[in-house]
């Protein structure tokens, strides 16, 4: 079994940049990543593009080639296509490269999962042609393929940042329907100071806008009752706007409202996670340095609350420091003196976050959904069902499984998890904190019996 | 006859011909097997163990489970696959759903 300084699980720029730092202070890393190039979500498929994909994906998509170039380095064992479907304390890191499963071991593990885009349970969503307007800019970004036809609808950054790189592939998306209100927008303006200390975002933004104007798409506002029609796909959205009924023919459609922390890997670690209101979702406990409460055990990045691309990156950086230095590599006040620029560059970075939190809420339909909306993808269950569960009793998410199997097909409740917590806090009057989350077990992925008996040996030896 | 895409294809990598539920099926060499599915004009991928309803790709990066295919007999996530010549790809059968009850 191969033993490293620390495992970092996750590829995009709060994993890569944690372990091109934990390489140069000598530690013996090993960075793994399911996916097949290095680069996360944010850079996805960034070493496979075309210069002039790359230019219509923008610069801060291209930005991401200086992060992945840096990974092939000295001390540093990159694992691409490997999925981690166990950690167990201590710890051994079972994966699954190649349909062959394998472990290493590691004193130290920085998890850098990342975000996942916020499910968006609306009347219609499990149609096939309604995706997340992140599954589109992927389909651009990896495939250079991109929607015809299509309606984005939600709310946030990324709603526009993917409209305008849909217009520069050429085809602009027929109609943008958002869900935030002028209400929202005035709630935002309340942190006008920290806005204008990100200013630099406050500005792209205003491109993309302009971007979409002169592109000559269609902005519906305050957009409620939202819904996909349509019998075996996505046929038209419909919705309730500026005071009429609206039905635009699609053959696609983009759900987008928000990212959460994907915190699959560390409920199974048992790490204790908290609410946090502004940003509607759970978010581990870590301290400043991305430190569990779990021995030997970080977070970097999206996955201990969202804070983008560049405050992953510094994210990275700072947890390698402090890993290095209870590494024994590092001084503490060498950490502390290269960590200070770090942090301060985090703070600013971070300053426009709680204006866009108050301006570009989630959409409430889909946080507390109609009684007849899916909200179990897997399972097929209804809000209706979970409001059922609750007046029968049911108290915690963990029971809703044995009410109606919810949370437990093949996604394993990443679908379902935030809905369910939110509809048991609202039927019980309580909060999300009360409620709780479900239980995560390994394994995080599914693995088959086949990948199981092509593990090597020495690590199933390692196993006893 | 190729069934008309939603999606625009931009890209000019060479083909290569993979096996979609016993057709041949040309596609971009190395591309990613969901979205190569979606440029082809397949808009159902599986059928919902529950209900039957049609499904598809929804968050492409591995977290829904909705794209579900039959590759050698093991079901993976279409989006998580890299298309290469000769690839044998089918869909599910409603039965052989993992998350099927026994
Ligand atoms: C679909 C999507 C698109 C986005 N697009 C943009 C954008 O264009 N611009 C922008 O500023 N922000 C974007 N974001 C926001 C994004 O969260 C951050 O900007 C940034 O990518 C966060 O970096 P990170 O390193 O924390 O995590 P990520 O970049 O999300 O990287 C996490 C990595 O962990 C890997 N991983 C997760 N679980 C496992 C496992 N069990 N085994 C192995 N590997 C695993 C994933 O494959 C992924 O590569 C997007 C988010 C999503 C979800």
């Amino acid at each position: 079994m191969q033993t490293f300084d620390v495992v970092i699980v996750g590829a995009g720029p709060a994993g890569m940049s944690a372990a091109t730092e934990a390489a140069d202070l000598g530690l013996r890393v090993a960075l793994l990543d399911e996916q097949l190039s290095p680069g996360g979500q944010i850079y996805r498929g960034v070493n496979g593009v075309s210069a002039e994909r790359a230019k219509l994906l923008g610069a801060d998509y291209a930005y991401g080639k200086t992060l992945t170039s840096r990974l092939p380095r000295d001390g540093l064992a990159y694992f691409d296509g490997a999925v981690v479907w166990a950690i167990e304390d201590g710890f051994c890191i079972s994966y699954t490269k190649d349909a062959k499963a394998s472990v290493l071991n590691a004193d130290r593990v920085v998890l850098a999962t990342g975000a996942m885009e916020r499910p968006m349970p609306i009347p219609g969503w499990t149609l096939p042609g309604v995706m997340t307007a992140g599954a589109g800019q992927i389909l651009m970004k990896q495939s250079g393929i991109v929607a015809q036809n299509a309606v984005l609808v939600g709310t946030g950054p990324l709603l526009y940042l993917v409209a305008a790189q849909m217009i520069r592939f050429g085809a602009p998306p027929v109609a943008l329907v958002e869900t935030q209100t002028r209400s929202d927008l005035i709630r935002g303006a309340r942190y006008a100071g920290g806005a204008m200390r990100g200013w630099r975002y406050l500005r792209k933004g205003l491109a993309l806008l302009a971007e979409i104007k002169r592109a000559g798409v269609p902005r519906h506002r305050a957009a409620t009752g939202i819904q996909v029609e349509g019998t075996d796909r996505a046929e038209a959205v419909r919705f309730h706007a500026d005071g009429a009924e609206h039905r635009i023919v699609c053959d696609t459609v983009f759900l987008h409202h928000g990212v959460v922390p994907n915190t699959q890997a560390a409920r199974a670690l048992r790490v204790p996670h908290f609410w946090d209101d502004a940003q509607a979702c759970f978010v581990p406990n870590v301290d400043s340095w991305g430190m569990a409460d779990v021995e030997g055990l970080f977070i970097a990045g999206d996955g201990a609350g969202i804070g983008g691309a560049k405050s992953a990156e510094l994210a990275g950086r700072i947890t390698a420091l402090r890993v290095a230095e209870l590494a024994g590599k590092l001084a503490v006040a060498d950490r502390d003196r290269k960590a200070a620029p770090l942090q301060a560059a985090s703070q600013t970075d971070r300053a426009v976050r709680p204006f866009l939190n108050a301006a570009y809420p989630p959409y409430t339909g889909a946080l507390t959904p109609d009684d007849a909306t899916i909200i179990c993808r897997c399972e097929e269950i209804t809000a209706g069902d979970i409001r059922r569960f609750a007046k029968l009793g049911c108290e915690g998410p963990n029971q809703t499984k044995a009410f109606g199997r919810v949370g437990m097909g093949p996604c394993q409740g990443r679908y379902c998890g935030l809905s369910v917590t939110m509809l048991l806090a609202e039927a019980h009057a309580r909060t999300p904190d009360d409620i709780g989350y479900y239980r995560i077990r390994p394994p995080l992925k599914p693995v088959t019996l086949g990948e199981l008996a092509a593990m090597s040996a020495p690590d199933l030896e390692g196993e006893v | 006859m190729k069934p008309v895409s939603p999606f625009l294809e931009t890209g000019t990598a060479p083909q290569v011909t993979i096996q979609f539920d016993g057709a041949p099926m040309t596609v971009p060499q190395g591309s990613n097997l969901a979205a190569a599915l979606l440029a082809a004009g397949i808009r159902t991928f599986r059928q919902s163990p529950v209900s039957g309803a049609p499904r598809a790709p929804h968050c492409m990066m591995g977290v829904c489970f909705e794209c579900l295919v039959d590759i050698d007999g093991v079901s993976r996530q279409a989006c998580m696959v890299d298309v290469s010549e000769g690839l044998v790809v089918n869909r599910l059968a409603k039965a052989e759903d993992p998350d099927a009850d026994l």
